[in-house]
């Protein structure tokens, strides 16, 4: 696929503006939308297949389906931009660059469940974006397009910024909800789900920011065109992030179609390995996913194309590793962010990631023993499965997936009780103690 | 276990009670503007930005602050230090004039963070997690800030410098040193392909 519709204008400086948009057909997937009913809104989204882009892939129409649209309360949409999924960057790029093709996706979705209303919940260390959203929200009120009476259509609808104030764990839609109650973000037990009572008790629909920056495309250019891209139950145009070792990170635009290997290797995407370094191993959908090996990564980067190898498309964070990457390290690394970031409410999340983390900081300083490994995989057991939101399982992933790929490494790190692999790039400390 | 390495020294500790509070009359009206976001009866949707705005006040967050901030949205103290003590971007110790986040998470340790900290460390006396006696500087290291592919990357307080290295984050603190944060030209995006 080459053409280009979300990042279209990322390059042009003044492409993320109210007037570039409108001048380039902006908002005419709004006027559209609202000469249909609601229900021909959700069903086309519905027939579209689009799926969650935030991580979990959840069918959207679906979702918006569930919104109980019968109950006399207010229905809200709420936009994740809480981006904070480690190796994730496209949500970043879309509100800074386009931001309102993520308005006009409110805007429609509120239309499709009935809500008048839409927040737009974003960490709070994206302040400089957040600006950005700000001044051209208001440009967007002042041009009829957002408020009272939208177009003269009589459908009124505002769009409302929330700042985050760092949590990760905000990114769960039940979490979200309960920060923008103003509580600790912290998940709730399902069911209910938010479809039915959501923020302030009220039906909900949570959708990621590039999940709504689809609808006004799919509305645009209809179904047919939103399917026949890329492959079959996993069309739509996607943005791929890659960083890490590559010699090209960014945010690539393209069809489901693509390998894995191209978006690591190809010139138009993350260009190969740095430094003539050799490929270890790639987390392809954000560090909560599995690990995949080199002649892994013939696939379709797509929901099953990854999910068929074995991992997970999730956020589309790929995080390319090469051979100077400690993957005891790389495990205590990412660890350490579960670690800091578990919200405390689920014991077995709570006690768990930290004990994960001090027993990797254990190995990785060279004072492992070899019944560590089966501690490690013990607890990431008792983990899986038993929290209330998919955290819990992201943070005992890291653990297996390398203990399951790289034991030998492991076992290594703790009979030489030092790291193995030189890593030059590491703190000088550190990297002089590997050798 | 040293829960507190790294982030702030804060973590786990009691707010000082420090001196009395009350929003500005900017600051206030501020809030309010806020407030009118959500509906009248869910006025604790505004208990972040309510924050966010005591703290840009006094620097710091401190439990009379905290207790102003309860008044203002019509919730607990309880409630205010609850949300407070939960949010990473919320300090209950001071700190400095430029807070200095260093991102550690994966994509920028594989980049090199571990040594643009350990060189922002040794430029500014500090190891992360503390704060100057002149409260001039704090060092954090924090979690993935989210514009990984031009890691290493760095925050001051809320500007954004990317493509970091053990020299760039010399010449930023030099900078700072001399100028404060109109040395900072703010966000670097890095030229796409």
């Amino acid at each position: 696929m080459t053409d280009l519709f979300l990042t279209k204008h990322v390059r042009e400086p003044d492409g993320y503006t109210l007037d570039f948009y409108t001048k380039t057909g902006g908002y005419g997937a709004l006027k559209k939308a609202l000469g249909m009913t609601p229900e021909q809104v959700v069903d086309a989204v519905k027939q579209s297949g689009l799926r969650g882009r935030g991580g979990a892939g959840f069918p959207t129409g679906l979702k918006w389906q569930f919104v109980d649209k019968k109950s006399p309360k207010p229905k809200y949409i709420c936009c994740n931009a809480d981006e904070s999924e480690p190796g994730t960057f496209k949500d970043h790029l879309l509100m800074e660059r386009n931001p309102h093709l993520m308005f006009e996706g409110c805007l429609i979705g509120c239309y499709a469940i009935g809500s008048r209303a839409a927040y737009i919940y974003i960490r709070g260390e994206f302040y400089h974006v957040q600006e950005v959203l700000e001044a051209e929200l208001a440009k967007a009120r002042a041009a009829g397009l957002v408020g009272e009476n939208i177009l003269g259509t009589g459908f009124s609808c505002d769009i409302h910024i929330h700042r985050g104030a760092g949590a990760y764990e905000a990114g769960e839609e039940t979490a979200l909800i309960e920060s923008l109650e103003g509580k600790r973000a912290q998940p709730r037990l399902k069911p209910p789900f938010p479809a039915s009572h959501g923020l302030y008790g009220c039906p909900t629909a949570v959708n990621n920011v590039e999940t709504l920056c689809n609808v006004p495309l799919i509305i645009e250019h209809g179904v047919d065109w939103f399917t026949a891209i890329g492959p079959e139950k996993n069309g739509g145009p996607k943005l791929y992030c890659v960083s890490g070792h590559a010699k090209t990170p960014g945010v690539f635009e393209t069809s489901m179609d693509v390998s894995l290997k191209d978006l690591i290797y190809d010139d138009r995407f993350g260009g190969g390995i740095r430094g003539g370094h050799a490929l270890k191993c790639v987390i392809p959908g954000g560090s909560s996913v599995p690990v995949l090996l080199p002649h892994e990564i013939d696939i379709p980067a797509s929901f099953d194309g990854i999910a068929k190898a074995g991992s997970l498309l999730g956020s589309a964070g790929i995080i390319v590793m090469d051979e100077t990457t400690c993957m005891v390290w790389a495990a205590q690394n990412l660890l350490h962010f579960y670690k800091h970031e578990s919200c405390g409410k689920c014991t077995p999340c709570r006690e768990g990631c930290d004990w994960l983390y001090r027993l990797l900081s254990k190995i990785e300083s060279g004072d492992g023993q070899m019944k560590d490994l089966d501690l490690l995989l013990s607890i990431s057991d008792n983990i899986l499965g038993k929290t209330l939101c998919a955290f819990g399982d992201a943070a005992a992933t890291p653990v297996l997936s390398t203990i399951k790929l790289f034991r030998a490494e492991y076992e290594a790190h703790i009979r030489e009780g030092r790291c193995t692999v030189p890593a030059p790039w590491r703190s000088g400390a550190l990297a002089l103690a590997a050798h | 276990m040293d829960y507190g390495r790294g982030h702030h020294q804060s973590a786990r500790a009691v707010p000082e009670i420090g001196p009395p509070f009350v929003y500005t009359a900017e600051h206030r009206a501020a809030l309010e503007e806020i407030c009118a976001r959500y509906p009248p009866e869910e006025r604790r949707s505004a208990i972040l930005a309510a924050l966010y705005l005591a703290q840009k006040q006094q620097g710091y967050l401190t439990r009379n602050a905290m207790a102003h901030v309860a008044e203002a949205i019509r919730c607990t103290p309880a409630d205010v230090e609850d949300v407070a003590s939960f949010y990473t971007m919320f300090y209950t110790r001071p700190v400095g004039k430029c807070v200095i986040q260093v991102c550690r998470t994966l994509s920028c340790a594989l980049m090199g963070a571990e040594r643009v900290t350990a060189e922002l460390s040794k430029a500014l006396g500090l190891k992360p997690g503390e704060t100057d006696e002149a409260r001039e500087f704090t060092l954090l290291e924090v979690e993935c800030l989210g514009a990984c592919d031009r890691a290493p990357v760095v925050a001051v307080n809320d500007a954004w410098h990317e493509c970091q290295s053990p020299e760039a984050v010399r010449a930023l603190v030099d900078g700072l040193r001399a100028t404060g944060e109109a040395s900072l030209s703010g966000c670097h995006l890095r030229v796409e392909k």
